[in-house]
């Protein structure tokens, strides 16, 4: 999962990048000519309207650009959706406007979700009511939750420490209080909660 | 001087207010857009305002949760569907459209008095809407399982939305054919000005798209009043077929949205540079494009809404071919500016700001295109950021430059230029504190229609808050400046901008029948040559 976050944010840094590189070219450009061409400067204007090789060298190569980035885009996404072996399944269910989290045990508990640290897990997403996202920030994954279609989402917790859990999709009133903790602990500490009653 | 269009009216014999709301007369139904057109964004600044103000603390105080979603609600329904949506084409297309191709009038005249009405009761309709059971609150894309179940006024919202549909569909058509059969003698295709070609594409969006969400907001009053399982999963529905019907409509609609912006901004660069456009074919080519390849993308709304992995993939693809041809325009525009001879006006300070912050906004797109970038950043501020950046430092800066551009021609009348400088100048610099930090607070994982916020969140939240009062103030400066100008004497210059397309060849404002003697389309509609 670190990994997947690394992914998922190196093809967001490599969009960025050309993004601020063609902005300041284009602005730099407008301003440039700006000043250069202005009345006083250039009384009198060139009667150019076009440059077939120039318009075709700045199809082309934004094209290649452009499909580069949907490549990483997507292979980033692979990682958030190839769910590795041996994770840990937990149930989240959405309603207005709280999320319920059922382990493999049966254990259940409300607004507050407990993984182990080190190991995979996989939410299975389902809604009792309208829909809502399953969100958290920190590890890139969102997931939306229907009632009647099962949805999945998977993060690696690699390190302790909490974190929130959101919901992304509007669901009403309560949409913005509908939060949940999400507390990665050691091994030992989870298989403690997830055994009591 | 002959007469203008405001000393006879287009219903022969008819005075005051009949002669108004009785025309058919395109330049008459434009300006019977234009008051309302405005006193909508106006409006919907106002909603926009007071969400935002709400935003500037932490936790409830202005607003409580149900009254915030109420007011984005109405802020999303009247910016799309009263503001963004009809806006250039029923005001300045209607206006110029006719004009730009030596046209006496559209060519459905009675159509186009139809349409506005359909406009004023379906924005009538959305008023009352907030009285029926309560102000709506599923924002403006009424998703359900959702919208079928809130217990407040949607029906009405979505009927009303239903007849605005209707409006702009015929506007559409109307153009459609104004484009095809009424073209003067000598006006061939590649002699269109490009906002006649940009208003063109986008009637065909409008035509072909609409039906579509016509349809799907019919279902689901069908649903709401008669209980039929369509949509909703309790009732053996299918929430997901609702989204795909709903942005196989609404994506192509960000392309009504910013196509006839586009246009502007492709008139105003030669004007103000004395220098015709750069590729000319290229922008024709890409405005046709972008309405095609458009129609495709739609499901780039969906990538974490439960859809099938090899969907994702597809729409990803084509969401990037997509923006290739607005990147063209973005550097024809730049380089109809190489060696031209630059003289700085509020139509051009406009329109640069517009392809600074519609730059921005699209390639802040290419992140949301990107499937795994756009799984983090869907449904935040992130996208809040963007689509503020392309509606409204795009297409409403498009707009006001238009308007500057064309306020002679529609009124006789120039406007102070300080004040639009002025004007400009603090509705930039505040767009950017606003929206600028709402691409953090997104990637920082604030989501979109939250009342509030985690409180880390605040400080952003709040310059956010002073940008917004800065932009408005700005707003408000450049609508009253153009406003006051309307107390001058009508003596602005028929041409003061001296451009070369057709609707400058008349008189300003210009005739009721738009040309005295028979227009003539010049062979090349950007030749600035002496004499040329
Ligand atoms: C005039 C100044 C404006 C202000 C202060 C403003 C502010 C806002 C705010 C605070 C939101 C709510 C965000 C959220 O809670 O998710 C919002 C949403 C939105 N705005 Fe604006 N905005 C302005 C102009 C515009 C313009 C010009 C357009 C379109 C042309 C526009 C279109 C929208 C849309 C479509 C939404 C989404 C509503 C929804 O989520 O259903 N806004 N705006
Ligand atoms: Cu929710």
């Amino acid at each position: 999962m670190e990994n997947v976050i690394r992914q998922v944010d190196a093809a967001f840094i490599y969009i960025i990048a050309f993004s601020m590189a063609l902005l300041l070219a284009v602005t730099a450009a407008m301003v440039y000519f700006l000043f250069r061409y202005r009345r006083d400067r250039n009384p009198e204007a060139a009667d150019i309207r076009g440059n077939a090789l120039l318009e075709l060298a700045w199809t082309l190569i934004p094209t290649f650009i452009a499909l580069s980035m949907f490549y990483f885009g997507w292979q980033s996404y692979l990682g958030l959706r190839e769910v590795p072996r041996g994770a840990l399944e937990v149930e989240a269910i959405a309603m207005k406007f709280s999320w319920v989290f059922k382990y493999p045990n049966g254990k259940r508990s409300e607004k507050l979700m407990v993984v182990p640290q080190g190991r995979p897990v996989k939410v299975n997403l389902s809604s009792l009511d309208v829909i809502h996202s399953f969100y958290v920030p920190a590890y890139r994954v969102k997931m939306d939750a229907l009632k009647g279609l099962k949805t999945y989402a998977w993060f690696l917790p690699a390190r302790t420490g909490t974190h929130k859990i959101l919901c992304a999709e509007y669901c009403g009133s309560g949409h913005a209080d509908m939060m949940a903790d999400l507390r990665v602990v050691t091994p030992e500490e989870y298989e403690a909660w997830v055994g009591a009653k | 001087m002959s007469d203008s269009f405001y000393e006879e009216p287009s219903a022969p014999g008819q005075t005051g207010w009949r002669a108004w709301l009785l025309t058919t007369d395109h330049k008459r139904i434009a300006l019977l857009y234009l008051w309302v057109v405005l006193f909508w964004f106006l409006a919907g600044a106002a909603f926009g305002l007071t969400a935002r103000t709400q935003l500037m603390a932490h936790g409830q105080h202005l607003l409580t949760a149900k009254a915030y979603n109420a007011v984005f609600t109405l802020h999303g329904v009247i910016m799309v569907f009263l503001f963004i949506i009809p806006g250039i084409p029923v005001i300045l297309g209607n206006f110029l459209l006719p004009l730009q191709i030596g046209a006496r009038d559209v060519f459905f005249p009675r159509l186009n008095l139809l349409t506005w009405y359909l406009y004023v009761a379906g924005g009538l309709l959305a008023i009352g809407s907030l009285f029926a059971k309560g102000a709506p609150d599923t924002g403006w894309t009424f998703y359900v399982p959702f919208s079928l179940s809130t217990q407040t006024g949607v029906t009405f919202t979505v009927f009303a939305v239903f007849v605005l549909g209707l409006s702009s569909m015929l506007t559409g058509l109307n153009f459609i054919t104004t484009v095809h059969r009424l073209r003067a003698p000598g006006m061939g295709w590649l002699q269109l000005p490009l906002f006649t070609w940009s208003v063109y594409a986008t009637a065909w969006v409008q035509l072909l798209a609409t039906p579509i969400i016509a349809v799907t907001l019919l279902l689901i009053i069908v649903e709401r009043v008669f209980g039929v399982g369509l949509f909703d999963p309790a009732r053996g529905g299918d929430p997901l077929m609702y989204q795909h019907l709903f942005w196989m409509y609404s994506h192509p609609a960000v392309y009504i949205m910013i196509l006839p912006g586009m246009g502007i901004i492709s008139e105003i660069f030669p004007v103000f540079s004395r220098k015709s456009i750069f590729g000319y074919k290229a922008i024709v080519a890409a405005t046709m494009g972008i309405a095609i390849i458009g129609s495709l993308v739609w499901a780039h709304h969906m990538f974490v809404s439960g859809m099938s992995d090899v969907a994702v993939l597809l729409f990803s693809f084509l969401t990037f071919l997509v923006a290739v041809p607005s990147a063209v325009k973005v550097f024809n525009w730049v380089s109809t500016m190489y060696r031209g001879s630059i003289v700085m006006s509020p139509p051009l300070l406009l329109a640069l700001w517009f392809v600074f912050l519609f730059t921005i906004g699209g390639l802040s797109g290419l992140v949301q295109g990107a499937a795994g970038p756009n799984v983090h950043i869907h449904d935040t501020y992130w996208v809040v950021a963007h689509f503020h950046f392309v509606m409204f430092g795009g297409t409403g800066f498009a707009f006001l430059a238009g308007l500057h551009f064309w306020w002679p021609k529609l009124f006789g009348r120039m406007y102070d230029f300080k004040k639009a400088y002025l004007g400009s100048a603090l509705l930039a610099a505040g767009f950017l504190l606003h929206y600028f930090p709402q691409f953090i607070l997104g990637l920082q994982g604030m989501p979109r229609r939250y009342y509030t916020y985690l409180p880390e969140l605040r400080p952003l939240n709040f310059a956010a808050g002073i940008g917004a009062y800065i932009m408005v103030a700005g707003l408000l400066l450049l609508v009253a400046n153009l406003l006051l100008s309307l107390r001058r004497r009508r003596d602005a210059p028929g041409n003061p901008w001296d451009a070369t397309t057709l609707e400058w060849q008349t008189s300003s404002p210009p005739p009721r029948e738009n040309f005295l003697a028979e227009p003539r389309p010049p062979a090349y509609p950007y030749d600035f040559r002496r004499g040329g």
